[in-house]
């Protein structure tokens, strides 16, 4: 039985083992022996990747998209969240179901409208839009998630600061959103995951190649193998793009588990 | 506070509603009416074609064939992903040597970009550069490939009859991780005196599993199931990447996501791409619904 998981650890990492020695052979030697180590470390094409590839400015684009569609989605969803868990009005049950009921629809069944709604607001292939779309729809998920954190937080901190003349913005500000940290960690991740793993989106969004996300130039580039061939400098790409994400896995492994497996586990 | 808490409700809902509104409610309940349209998206000009759309779908070739491939999926990816990661968080919360380790190295698949696990994959299966025909060469496989009657070793993503077994494999190699990292959580959950008891009354190993662990599990497991079943109606990102969309190698690997896309977006038929949308929606809806359903037993609390 215990064989079975060494075999598994194997078959996980070989292909990566792979990839990264690839990255480093000429051509050729990919194509002649894909098993033989490089006989000379290529540093070129990772050079070629980078620059020539565009691999660096899709990593740009992506990250200039992400992380502001982050932080707004943490923003919006803690506020939201805050006033649907601490407050009663009329109302409150039925927005809060229908930010739940977003997460049933498969999103292909929006792409079409989507698309043309973006285009009449003349933000297709425009970071914003693409900002935009990114937090509507992680907002469903982050909404219901930090709903449910609110409630199970204690009030005593929060009526005592009402006591001392806070009002609420600052309730939420200096007390709730520090209270919340650790779900907001969680659903950072979550999010961060999920955005970086975006491809249906930037693909029908975005439409010149100098705005591509990452998932889309990856995806181009493979593409465009089948007439021009450079195997070294695609494997480089995949390199670039596995090993931040790996290392900062390895460091950060406990929170990234448990933010990744928090979307299947009951809130 | 009471009558003043308008000031702070509408202030705190507003951002979050309005985008929701504008970007994902909008274009859903569009997408529902534009599937009646014969909608080419060049002009402002939307016939309404009542239910033309759906009697095309009906008589579409490729639709069903998209579909079918959808339901092979279903019928497989989730029985063989959660045995695998079950199996999996068993052995491992046996408490073996470097249990962490392989904690954190079957999770690795799942945090690294999908795209470049296709991209990654594609060069694995390519038959001259990849090295999974060099292995089977190696093994000297050609003749239990011949018994299914290919002429030597196939070449995976290039053969119809072999492209979507290559595709599901990586989605197991993929996701087999992420829900062992589930099921060992839920069954961390699970108190240690349970098993002394078993053992006790001495149950084996293996009956324990399917006594107690298992039972105990069920929540989780059908959450699993959920979102196995879900994974197998997209297949989008990995399919497209891996395969050249409406190519002679294309049609063998489509699904309704991917079939979706071209209509739409290649082929400019929007009206008939938003129907083939709703078809998918309600494949999973009902699926969804069913996996719940059948599933439903008593929980176990403990």
């Amino acid at each position: 039985m215990y064989s079975f998981l060494i075999f598994w650890s194997i078959v996980v990492i070989f292909p990566m083992i792979w990839v990264i020695i690839s990255a480093f052979k000429t051509d050729a030697e990919i194509f002649f022996s894909p098993w033989a180590p490089p006989a000379e470390l290529m540093w070129d094409n990772f050079v070629r990747a980078w620059s020539k590839a565009n691999i660096g400015l899709y990593l740009m684009n992506t990250l200039a998209v992400n992380l502001p569609a982050i932080f707004f989605t943490l923003l919006f969803s803690a506020m939201a969240a805050y006033v649907l868990a601490r407050f009663e009005f009329p109302g409150n049950r039925f927005i809060f179901y229908a930010f739940l009921g977003g997460m049933l629809f498969p999103i292909f069944l929006a792409l079409v409208p989507l698309f043309f709604l973006l285009n009449s607001m003349q933000l297709l292939d425009s970071r914003l839009g693409l900002i935009l779309v990114y937090i509507a729809y992680s907002l469903p998920f982050t909404v219901f998630f930090m709903t449910g954190f609110f409630k199970t937080l204690p009030t005593e901190l929060l009526e005592a600061a009402t006591i001392d003349g806070a009002n609420n913005f600052q309730l939420f500000f200096l007390v709730a959103i520090p209270l919340a940290q650790n779900g907001l960690v969680s659903m950072g991740i979550f999010n961060f995951l999920g955005m970086w793993n975006q491809y249906i989106l930037p693909l029908v969004l975005t439409t010149s190649n100098e705005k591509y996300m990452l998932s889309q130039g990856l995806a181009f580039l493979q593409h465009q193998q089948r007439y021009q061939s450079d195997w070294s400098g695609l494997f480089a790409a995949v390199v670039i793009v596995m090993l931040p994400t790996m290392l900062v896995y390895i460091v950060f492994q406990n929170q990234i588990q448990r933010g990744l497996t928090v979307g299947a586990l009951k809130g | 506070m009471n009558r003043h808490k308008y000031r702070v409700i509408i202030p705190f809902l507003a951002p979050a509603v309005i985008l929701y509104l504008t970007f994902v409610i909008y274009p859903y309940v569009r997408s529902m009416y534009n599937s009646f349209t014969s909608w080419k998206g060049v002009s402002a000009n939307q016939p309404f074609v009542g239910l033309y759309n759906y009697q095309r779908m009906i008589n579409d070739e490729f639709f069903w064939n998209a579909l079918w491939h959808n339901v092979q999926y279903l019928l497989f990816l989730p029985a063989i992903i959660l045995f695998l990661s079950l199996f999996l968080a068993f052995v491992i919360s046996q408490g073996v040597k470097g249990s962490k380790f392989y904690r954190v190295v079957f999770f690795f698949p799942q945090v690294v970009l999908v795209i470049s696990i296709a991209v990654l994959w594609s060069y694995i299966y390519h038959p001259t550069v990849g090295i999974l025909t060099s292995i089977a060469e190696f093994l000297h496989m050609e003749p239990f490939f011949r018994l299914f009657g290919f002429d030597g070793i196939p070449v995976w993503v290039g053969d119809p009859r072999t492209v979507r077994l290559s595709i599901g494999a990586v989605v197991v190699w993929q996701s087999a991780g992420f829900y062992m990292i589930l099921f060992l959580a839920a069954m961390e959950g699970i108190p240690n005196s349970f098993y002394e008891a078993a053992t006790l009354d001495g149950a084996t190993r293996w009956h324990q599993f399917w006594k107690i662990t298992i039972p105990l599990l069920w929540d989780t497991m059908q959450t699993a199931m959920v979102y196995v079943g879900l994974l197998a109606f997209n297949m989008f990102a990995i399919t497209q990447v891996m395969v050249v969309s409406g190519s002679s190698t294309g049609r063998p690997a489509d699904v309704l996501a991917t079939y979706l896309y071209e209509q739409a977006f290649l082929a400019s038929r929007f009206g008939y791409a938003t129907a083939i949308g709703v078809a998918l929606f309600l494949l999973m809806l009902t699926l969804s619904a069913l996996t719940m359903r059948v599933t439903r037993r008593e929980s176990v609390e403990f």
